[in-house]
């Protein structure tokens, strides 16, 4: 078949979309002016403003903690759900769960925030307990939700698994707790590995459920970079970009290579 | 047994030991494994939207917290239940809220649309390359969502603005003399929407297109179609599967959007995510803004979970 010069035009036109926002903040934040958008010289002073702002950086570290306690409690919590589901056909509620876990992924920002900030409110006035709201109540919101994402992920390496391995192992005599930390746990690390990066960056990108859940004093990153980019462009923020940018990139660059070099090698 | 022996038996299996630990305490590990989650959704899944239903039914106050309870107890024993339809009727009488779901569902629907056309041609031209260009492009596709959201969006704020790249660049190219008004539109929001969820669209179509089987396209062009024959009667009907998740995963997000509209939309760019948001900070009108997401569960997300069930069902019967 001919190649026709339309998917390739439509293809370059459509990356083009993709990144020109990006690499013009990229470009932007060497900009020596304050208006973001006009190029006067380049500078390196708004990565200086950026690393002397206490807020930014005590944000940035408050969303960072976050983010790894709620991947990890959120890795826990649906791979056990994940397990449940693929492993245990038939129990009482299955279809509960099942529907329970996957309603979040549905469930519009808006009301996952709302509705557990009228959680927290009303068990505060009841039980005492969380006594105000900050960085314990993000993390509880955070980890219910990337436990969601993070049992899709599990429950489709989880039904992709061959069963004679675990099989086998029982026949051998390892109890279903043993075989599960020696034979399954191993052969689902890689989709664990991606479960936890995908609930960490899910939760440090989140503005909205943080933003009702949160107290004073517990801003997370994106609460503090949504109040100032609100009020217009601001340089720094384009540094900040930048920064993270360059890290998602190389990481992703990484990974990659290291997945394609793999069935090369065994090949 | 040796207390030294005991301690080497569990040095050597040790998961031998927990499972005999659960046990003992007369837990199962199968019970323990489905009981932890299913509590943890319970307490923080569902009880929530209960309270959720249960303060959109009683009257905004001035106290902390800011509502009435439902149930009063009187000093003479009667207790008496509460219930307010004032806040659904009050959604109904006024158009704002009308006019919000309807306009969230239009915009939704119309970036859906864009979303597709754009990623269509380039997840078709992914699953044609060869390999070597189909994982770095693949690459290309996934790692804008690997960065913040937040920060994709505000890049197009210094792009749309009125000095910004895209008004500079045509300025400078002399094809308009005035700045145009880009930001604070609904096309802004359309933009921002189609920008977002672009690689969620590509993935899913790619992933189907890339199963096509190549040998159906060349008996359609042996037969003497055309290659838009052959695109519209053999292609475009294989990938419906992709179409339809791609255009879920961008409709979906797109419905209960706040971000975006409330950073590039203007100030009549109504979204029901954006009502909610302001119906609560802005008005602290708790009741209001718990019918409003009431009102939002049982429009949209309930409709959408009955329509992926549904789904889920034909494609496991076949």
């Amino acid at each position: 078949m001919r190649r026709g010069w339309f998917l390739p035009i439509a293809t370059v036109l459509g990356f083009t979309f993709l990144y020109a926002p990006i690499l013009s903040l990229v470009v932007f934040s060497f900009n020596e002016n304050r208006l973001v958008t006009v190029w006067s010289g380049f500078s390196l002073k708004w990565y200086g403003a950026l690393f002397s702002d206490p807020q930014m950086l005590g944000a940035a570290w408050l969303s960072l903690q976050i983010a790894a306690i709620s991947a990890t409690i959120a890795l826990v919590l649906g791979t056990l759900c994940a397990v449940a589901l693929v492993r245990f056909r038939r129990f009482r509620g299955r279809t509960a769960l099942a529907g329970m876990v996957s309603a979040p992924l549905v469930m519009p920002d808006v009301i996952t925030g709302l509705s557990l900030l009228l959680l927290f409110v009303a068990m505060e006035s009841i039980f005492g307990w969380p006594a105000g709201r900050g960085m314990l109540t993000i993390i509880i919101a955070h980890s219910t939700f990337c436990m969601a994402y993070i049992a899709v992920v599990v429950q489709s390496r989880l039904s992709d698994l061959d069963l004679s391995l675990e099989e086998a192992a029982m026949d051998l005599g390892a109890t279903p707790v043993r075989v599960f930390f020696d034979i399954t746990l191993p052969i689902i690390a890689p989709a664990l590995i991606s479960g936890w990066l995908l609930g960490f960056t899910l939760s440090l990108d989140d503005l909205v459920i943080a933003s009702f859940v949160s107290g004073p004093g517990s801003s997370t990153l994106p609460m503090v970079i949504f109040s100032k980019i609100r009020l217009g462009v601001s340089p720094d923020v384009n540094a900040l970009a930048t920064i993270i940018i360059g890290i998602v990139a190389l990481g992703v660059v990484v990974a990659t290579l290291l997945q394609m070099r793999r069935p090369k090698a065994r090949a | 047994m040796t207390a030294e022996a005991a301690a080497a038996v569990a040095r050597r299996r040790p998961w031998t030991v927990l499972g005999r630990g659960l046990a003992a305490i007369g837990l199962s590990g199968k019970a323990l494994v489905i009981l932890a989650p299913a509590l943890w959704l319970a307490v923080f899944f569902l009880v929530p939207l209960a309270v959720v239903f249960k303060i959109s039914l009683s009257q905004a106050a001035i106290a902390r917290p800011p509502y009435l309870p439902l149930l009063t107890f009187d000093p003479d024993g009667t207790v008496q239940l509460t219930l307010h339809l004032s806040n659904f009727l009050f959604l109904l009488s006024d158009s704002l809220y009308i006019n919000a779901y309807l306009n969230s569902i239009r915009i939704a629907f119309i970036s859906t649309v864009i979303a597709l056309l754009i990623a269509y041609p380039i997840a078709y031209f992914i699953a044609r390359s060869s390999d070597r260009w189909r994982n770095f492009l693949l690459m290309l596709v996934i790692l804008p969502f690997w960065t913040s959201f937040l920060l994709r969006v505000y890049a197009w704020i210094g792009f749309m603005k009125g000095n910004g790249v895209i008004n500079n660049t045509l300025m400078a190219l002399g094809i308009i003399n005035q700045p145009l008004v880009l930001l604070q539109t609904d096309f802004a929001v359309y933009v921002g929407i189609v920008y977002t969820y672009l690689p969620f669209m590509i993935l899913p179509l790619y992933t189907n297109l890339v199963k096509l089987d190549q040998s159906l396209l060349e008996a359609s062009a042996d037969l003497g179609a055309r290659p838009l024959r052959t695109f519209l009667s053999v292609t475009l009907p294989l990938s419906i599967p992709g179409v339809i998740a791609g255009s879920m995963l961008v409709f979906i997000p797109a419905l209960g959007e706040f971000v975006i509209p409330a950073l590039l939309g203007g100030p009549d760019t109504l979204m029901i995510g954006r009502v909610l948001w302001d119906e609560f900070f802005s008005n602290r009108d708790w009741p209001v803004a718990s019918a409003v997401a009431i009102a939002m569960l049982l429009v949209v997300v309930v409709p959408i979970m009955l329509m992926q069930n549904a789904q889920s069902a034909v494609v496991e019967r076949r």
